[in-house]
């Protein structure tokens, strides 16, 4: 029920304003984009689906971010991995 | 502000939470509920009972083992093998019969139709059984209006599919039901084949130590099925990989002496049949995420409905459960076959726990794949 | 999958765990509540309490639309359909769950026409292709999905479909928090907050949490990454001694929310005084009814529903696996007389509920299965 999945917008259908054909690892559906009527979607943009309506836009840059910060963990805890191990060889 | 590891950190993914004593009560006391016999609670049939998974077991053995109880039906695999004395050369034969039923919606769909799937899912059958398909009925229930062109498709199919799996349709019926029963066309085919001497093949064979192979990606037909049937609105390149395994089985048995077992993965999907696997033997199976093959637009599909490709029909794949020193081999007679190209050790068999199946997902952590009571697709084959 | 894959790798997870470890005080005991159903989920279906210290527990909570149902709404419902000529529509999720006269399969096997829908739009498909039916849709889940009933009624009065209702059971999410905090028998240090529902409502909603209750709330994303960063993030703040709301789906969930849904909302329902809610009781002012405005779409006013409320089955623990008191298996009936198979309450039911994760997925004893073995991937 909470199910959201992310989608790539292809293109908008061309006599309904409110409908877009997304794309998901290459199965294509058609949604509903009247939610996101503020600021739609351009073709491109990646949306979040839920029952086949686009609930919310999805912020590149906030994604971007968001990985930064895991790989900047991964990497101090490569690091200190690195370290420990380096320490014990003595 | 700087962390200091506490201690050695694990190479391995987690700290394995103990489970406490009294949660190993309650695991216990379940494991006890679900080896008793499984009562049928319901009045009226439901959809859940055709799905392949826990209703349609319930089903299976508190109606129709109870009344047809046999030796030789018993171990309720794909087919049922029988001796016949006095047949055939020298001192009798081992003859495989089964029997399927196909009701799938939409008849035809990318990749086939109801004719391919009618044809393909007997000689499979027979196939793991050991067994080299020989004869099929086929059984028609067709629905008044249907049209005569649509027919002459399908038994066209079912002539080509037979053609390439080796077997002649030998006999069969036809009845005809008033417009609104049979959806069109219903099939039923049965299938005869002969195994060979000293092939004993079945899932209560296996034991832990043994890996287990699928010979390619799961999860096509049952989602192309699905998005076949137009209420969705979705589209992809998907389609149906129905197809006869006779030529695959062969090369697999030819090549590699120590296989156990070997099921077609249909109604149910893999998990099903990992399932059977770990009840009958009274082992442990263990798979890996990551190596279970699936292509990107079935994943998509899955995840858009929030079904797990592992119980989604296939109609051309099969299991195999191999002697674990054996299992690189097995890999390699699958994958030399146009049908095995992808095919994949998924897993082993383990002594522990007894009963289940645990997968270690592709995030590190480890879980269960129980049976579904239901099907999340109706009518997938 | 892209947005997807990159959030369930393991290696980032060890690295997680590792730092989420290095801040539990020595000694003190953690309870982390994940409120949404769809996290509950995602933690069982992926692994991830494998990388969790001893010391931090997760307690399931009522985010899981489906299991606080009342049996009495099933009824209802079924009532409904059986009425002449009508269609229901419905989520999946729903087709098991047990009234006191079985579930909609069941009803099927009657002879009602229950049809499992993905969208609510698809509804509307069904209206216009059986102009002689009346179409009811089956209307459930919390802010996330109303929006999206909002716009299929909209939707309908703008193409003049006349056959089509909603029976409508949307409940929403603060009173069900609140009905936790307040609750005598939880001692939680922090909330693992609702993804979805977060990006109709926002992120303000929670305030009160962190402002009157002191307890932190992160807004955590549906994948095991997400969900493992946000138990971090709880735990830096409970580390610094900070009760704050913090975004961490903030790919997805805008702080403000989204306003355009809303307002689909406001335009189409309005709040119902009080709705019974499965194991929690009365709760006022948490769930929606169709407006006043929009009644030829209400089931409840086209057709006479009975309304008759239905106790839950004695033995029947839902009520306390919903608010967290107990674990699923902890409930006296869990995995024996109620399974997936035969279900005695909503718990079992739901995909999102507590106790069918836990039985579908987490009942194991970790310490039996053997060591990971080694497996090529089958990706390159």
């Amino acid at each position: 029920m909470c199910l959201g999945i992310p989608g790539e917008v292809i293109e908008f259908l061309p006599e309904q304003p409110d409908l877009a054909r997304v794309n998901v690892s290459g199965v294509r559906r058609v949604i509903n984009v009247g939610l996101l009527s503020d600021e739609p979607p351009v073709p491109g943009e990646w949306v979040l689906i839920h029952v086949g309506f686009a609930l919310s836009k999805i912020d590149e840059a906030e994604a971007a971010a968001a990985l930064e910060f895991l790989e900047g963990i991964g990497q101090a805890y490569e690091d200190e991995l690195a370290a420990l191990r380096d320490s014990q060889i003595e | 502000m700087t962390q200091q590891l506490a201690s050695t950190p694990p190479s391995r993914p987690r700290r394995v939470l103990p489970t406490g004593e009294r949660e190993q009560q309650v695991l216990d006391r379940i494991e006890r509920a679900r080896r008793r016999r499984p009562k049928l609670r319901e009045e009226r049939i439901t959809m859940s009972h055709g799905a392949g998974g826990k209703a349609t077991h319930t089903l299976i053995e508190a109606i129709f083992l109870d009344a047809f109880r046999n030796p030789l039906l018993e171990p309720l695999e794909d087919a049922a093998r029988l001796p016949m004395k006095g047949v055939g050369e020298a001192g009798g034969a081992t003859v495989a019969l089964t029997t399927d039923s196909f009701v799938v919606s939409p008849l035809f769909f990318p990749g086939g139709n109801i004719g391919d799937l009618a044809v393909n899912g007997t000689v499979n059958d027979l196939a793991v059984a050991g067994a080299t398909p020989m004869y099929l009925s086929a059984g028609f229930i067709l629905e008044e209006g249907f049209p005569v062109a649509d027919l002459t498709r399908i038994a066209e199919s079912m002539r080509d599919a037979a053609a390439a799996a080796g077997v002649a349709v030998v006999t069969g019926d036809t009845k005809v039901v008033e417009k609104g029963k049979a959806d069109g066309c219903y099939i039923n085919t049965a299938g005869v084949g002969a195994v060979a001497a000293g092939v004993d093949l079945g899932v209560a064979n296996a034991r832990p130590g043994d890996k287990i192979l699928v010979s390619g990606p799961i999860g096509d037909h049952g989602v192309t099925i699905m998005l076949a049937r137009g209420e969705l609105d979705i589209e992809a390149d998907v389609e149906s990989d129905t197809a006869p395994l006779a030529e695959l089985v062969a090369s697999l048995l030819g090549a590699v002496p120590g296989v156990r077992a070997l099921r077609d993965a249909t109604r149910g999907g893999v998990a099903t049949i990992l399932n059977e696997i770990a009840k009958a033997a009274d082992v442990g199976v263990l798979i890996s995420e990551n190596a279970i093959p699936v292509r990107d637009q079935v994943r998509g599909a899955a995840e858009l409905l929030g079904i797990d490709p592992l119980y989604v029909a296939c109609e051309g794949r099969l299991v195999a459960v191999v002697d674990g020193d054996q299992a690189a081999q097995a890999l390699a007679a699958l994958r030399a076959h146009p049908l095995g190209a992808q095919a994949a050790i998924i897993g082993e068999v383990t002594a522990e726990p007894v009963g289940l199946v645990t997968i270690k997902t592709a995030f590190g952590g480890t879980r269960i794949v129980d049976l579904l009571v239901g099907d999340p697709l109706p009518r997938i084959c | 999958m892209r947005f997807v894959d990159e959030f369930r790798d393991a290696d980032k997870a060890h690295a997680l765990a590792a730092r989420i470890a290095a801040l539990c005080e020595p000694g003190r005991q953690y309870k982390l509540m994940e409120v949404c159903g769809g996290h509950t989920h995602t933690i069982y279906k992926h692994g991830l309490e494998d990388y969790l210290p001893e010391s931090i527990t997760l307690v399931h909570g009522p985010g899981c639309p489906v299991c606080v149902i009342p049996m009495g709404r099933v009824d209802d419902a079924i009532h409904l359909a059986s009425q002449p000529d009508v269609i229901m529509t419905s989520f999946g999720d729903m087709m098991r769950v047990p009234g006191s006269n079985g579930a909609f399969f069941d009803a099927n096997a009657r002879g009602t026409t229950i049809k499992m829908v993905y969208s609510p739009l698809d509804s509307l498909k069904i209206a216009l292709a059986n102009p002689d039916k009346r179409v009811v849709f089956m209307a459930i889940g919390f802010e996330t999905t109303a929006p999206s009933t909002a716009m299929t009624v909209l939707r309908a009065r703008a193409q003049g479909i006349k056959n089509f209702s909603v029976f409508c059971n949307h409940v929403t999410i603060i009173p069900a928090i609140k009905a936790i905090l307040d609750s005598p028998d939880l001692r939680l240090d922090g909330f693992i907050g609702p993804g979805h529902v977060s990006t109709v409502i926002g992120c303000r909603p929670y305030e009160f949490i962190a402002r009157s209750y002191g307890k932190p709330v992160v807004v955590a994303g549906f994948e095991p990454l997400d969900i493992l960063q946000s138990i971090y993030m709880l735990m830096l703040q409970l580390h610094e001694g900070r009760s704050e709301v913090e975004n961490q789906y903030a790919r997805v969930v805008p702080w403000n929310g989204n306003p355009v849904a809303l307002k689909a909302i406001g335009e189409t329902m309005e709040l119902r005084p009080y709705f019974e809610w499965r194991g929690l009781g009365f709760i006022s002012h948490s769930a929606l009814k169709m407006r006043e405005a929009c009644a030829d779409f209400d089931a409840e006013l086209l057709f006479d529903v009975p309304g008759v409320r239905v106790a839950d089955p004695k033995a029947c623990q839902c009520g306390e696996v919903l608010k967290g008191v107990l674990k699923p298996w902890e409930c006296k009936v869990f995995g024996t007389a109620c399974t997936p198979e035969t279900p005695i309450g909503t718990c079992m039911v739901s995909p999102e509920g507590a106790c069918a994760a836990y039985y579908n997925y987490g009942r194991l004893n970790r310490q039996r299965v053997p060591e990971a073995i080694s497996i090529e991937p089958s990706r390159p």
